[in-house]
């Protein structure tokens, strides 16, 4: 086993609970991946039609040998919202929070920090280790140096970065889907789920830019950082997470696995990544202290 | 429905601009230090440790507050700098710190009890629960609410939280949840939460062509003006752009934020306190911005109807566009 671990982001689209099943039984059964997240992060609406798969998913990863996280919602606003975030983390398994409102009822057991949460330092960090955070995966913008300048100064938690898929960017209260549909939020018609990758959004000047997913605005390009397996362990940083989309994301972890283990060179990882069918280019801006969108060497 | 007289917070990012919002009203003006520790870190604005210091002692001469935002996240290695601006605040007798970073939080309620603490927008806490934690950690008084809550959902809020709520009324209008949108740094490498800066003016080019102007940032074109259109500023979520075969201003049109209409519906909601954006504008437009608004909090302290609210506010629009944003529940 190699000291780099692999983490199965949650799916951020609105993906059928027969898509979401299909998925994880490929995941379960051949995704060399340590850990998988599970849920509903982006629009509790949703929650009707993927809440039916999750038992039956959890059951299959887990018997895979899988460690299954769950993964709360991201922007939780109505009664039902917060309920569902409140009984996610009187769960016995590893919860991932997303948003400071599962702070309360997680307090004292084990928990995983999300992108959406706030972790821009040492002290911040320290601040949630002392609550129970063992996993700290912090916010998108902020670079490979300084998460590993905070691995250091923290080496009680784990610290993952985000190494793959569309990047999130931003939540709204207003849902963009509905919107470029000429609906309202409040009877959005589930239009986000006719874009499994999330929907392209261009410039006047047609240069692919973002990506919608109902109330998310997504990176168009895809996040591809891709460190060697000494860089990673010289800031004691031991996860890489990949964030679903469409692709072969069984092909995706095996790319990273090679990689983390030092069995391909991370050009290498790169351009086989870069073979996939994904929805946008490859960057790694953020991971190098640069705009998000630019596509540096590896470090 | 709250008894309480609200408060009118309004913006100082200069001496002179906090003179004049105090002279105009305010009830309590709220400024930064010249620094990264703060959300408008712009060229030539915000105050120095001496300048805060005088201009404490200004606004309590004439029975306003000062509330002092040390309200973007701690950089790693650095969070000395955020806590000694935190100390500075502190030491300059102003009224409260807003802050937003656990680690400035958590500093503040360790080492300066006798200030008050208010929770800045770009903490994003928008649930009892997340308002609760706040306050059961770092004893916050204060919470200032995202820009996209309804007034149906503030007024919830507010029955739920025993901590007073700040609600944006006048200025800029964030579509996107404060605190946790990265859209700037995606483009420019620079961001709200890192450097206190949105769609940085040195990234913007205006490039004249034969069909108009053209606006970009970092080199993505946001919006195009024809000849003779006036040309907006290239704020990214305020573009124009392409999705499914059709180009609009897809997250938000360039409007700015006016709730002067929603001021009673915001008392009747339970807010504390309404809030001014517009740290980096003039004094004299401060002062215009900060007399209307007087003028209409009193009204409706006072009973007044949301007509005369209108009438008092009118001379605010100056031709830009505005709405009432989110507190609309249509807006989403």
């Amino acid at each position: 086993m190699s000291e780099i671990a692999l983490t199965l982001g949650p799916v951020f689209f609105h993906w059928s609970a027969d898509r979401l099943l299909d998925f994880y039984r490929r995941i379960a059964d051949e995704a060399p991946v340590e850990r998988v997240h599970v849920g509903e992060v982006v629009c509790g609406k949703r929650m009707p039609f993927s809440d039916p798969a999750w038992p039956a998913v959890i059951e299959r990863l887990e018997r895979g040998g899988k460690q299954v996280v769950l993964s709360t919602l991201a922007a939780p606003a109505t009664v039902r919202e917060r309920r569902s975030v409140e009984d996610l983390c009187g769960d016995e398994r590893m919860v991932e929070i997303n948003d400071v409102s599962g702070l309360p009822s997680r307090s004292g057991k084990a928990f995983v920090t999300g992108p959406f949460v706030n972790v821009y330092n040492e002290a911040s960090a320290k601040f949630l280790i002392q609550l129970g955070a063992q996993t700290i995966c912090p916010p998108v913008e902020l670079s490979f140096a300084a998460i590993g300048a905070m691995s250091v100064k923290c080496p009680e938690a784990e610290f993952e970065i985000f190494a793959f898929g569309r990047l999130p960017l931003a939540l709204s209260g207003r849902c963009y889907h509905a919107r470029i549909h000429g609906l309202h939020k409040d009877s959005c018609q589930f239009t986000c789920e006719r874009d499994p990758d999330g929907l392209g959004v261009d410039t006047l000047d047609d240069q692919q830019f973002l990506a919608v997913n109902g109330v998310q605005t997504l990176s168009n390009q895809v996040q591809a950082f891709c460190p060697a397996p000494d860089a990673l362990a010289s800031k004691g940083i031991r996860r890489l997470r990949l964030s679903p989309q469409t692709c072969d994301m069984v092909e995706v972890a095996r790319i990273y696995r090679r990689l983390a283990d030092g069995r391909e060179e991370s050009e290498d990882a790169r351009f086989a990544l870069s073979c996939l069918d994904l929805p946008g280019t490859l960057v790694d801006g953020y991971a190098h202290a640069r705009p998000g969108w630019q596509a540096t060497a590896a470090p | 429905m709250t008894t309480t007289r609200m408060e009118l917070v309004c913006p100082a990012g200069t001496p002179a601009a906090l003179r004049a919002a105090v002279q105009a009203g305010a009830d309590a003006v709220y400024c930064g230090f010249r620094d990264e520790t703060n959300a408008r870190n712009f060229p030539g604005l915000n105050f120095s440790r001496d300048e805060l210091a005088g201009g404490v002692r200004f606004a309590h001469d004439h029975g306003s507050k000062v509330l002092v935002a040390i309200n973007t996240f701690a950089r790693v290695d650095d969070v000395d700098i955020w806590k000694k601006a935190a100390d500075a605040a502190a030491e300059s007798g102003a009224d409260a710190i807003i802050a937003a970073d656990f680690a400035v939080l958590d500093h503040v309620a360790k080492n300066h009890k006798q200030i008050r603490l208010h929770l800045s927008v770009q903490a994003a806490a928008a649930t009892p629960e997340a308002i609760g934690f706040y306050a059961a950690q770092f004893g916050i008084r204060r919470v200032v609410l995202p820009r996209v809550l309804s007034l149906q959902e503030i007024a919830a809020l507010s029955r739920a939280i025993d901590v007073e709520t700040e609600a944006f009324v006048f200025g800029g209008l964030c579509v996107m949840i404060e605190g946790r949108c990265y859209l700037s740094s995606y483009a420019t490498g620079k961001s709200p939460n890192l450097n206190g800066v949105c769609s940085p003016p040195e990234m913007v080019s205006y490039d004249e062509e034969p069909s108009g102007t053209t606006a970009r940032l970092s080199g993505f074109t946001i919006d195009r003006y024809e000849r003779g259109q006036p040309v907006g500023y290239p704020t990214l979520c305020k573009g124009k752009f392409k999705a499914e075969g059709k180009t609009s201003h897809l997250f938000e049109d360039p409007v700015s934020l006016n709730a002067g209409g929603m001021i009673s519906g915001l008392k009747a909601a339970g807010v504390t306190a309404l809030k001014i954006e517009g740290r980096q504008r003039g004094k004299g437009y401060v002062s215009e911005v900060v007399r209307a608004f007087r003028k209409a909090v009193d009204a409706v302290e006072m009973g007044g109807d949301a007509v005369d609210i209108d009438r008092l506010l009118a001379g605010q629009s100056e031709g830009a566009r505005q709405t009432a944003g989110a507190y609309e529940k249509k807006w989403r």
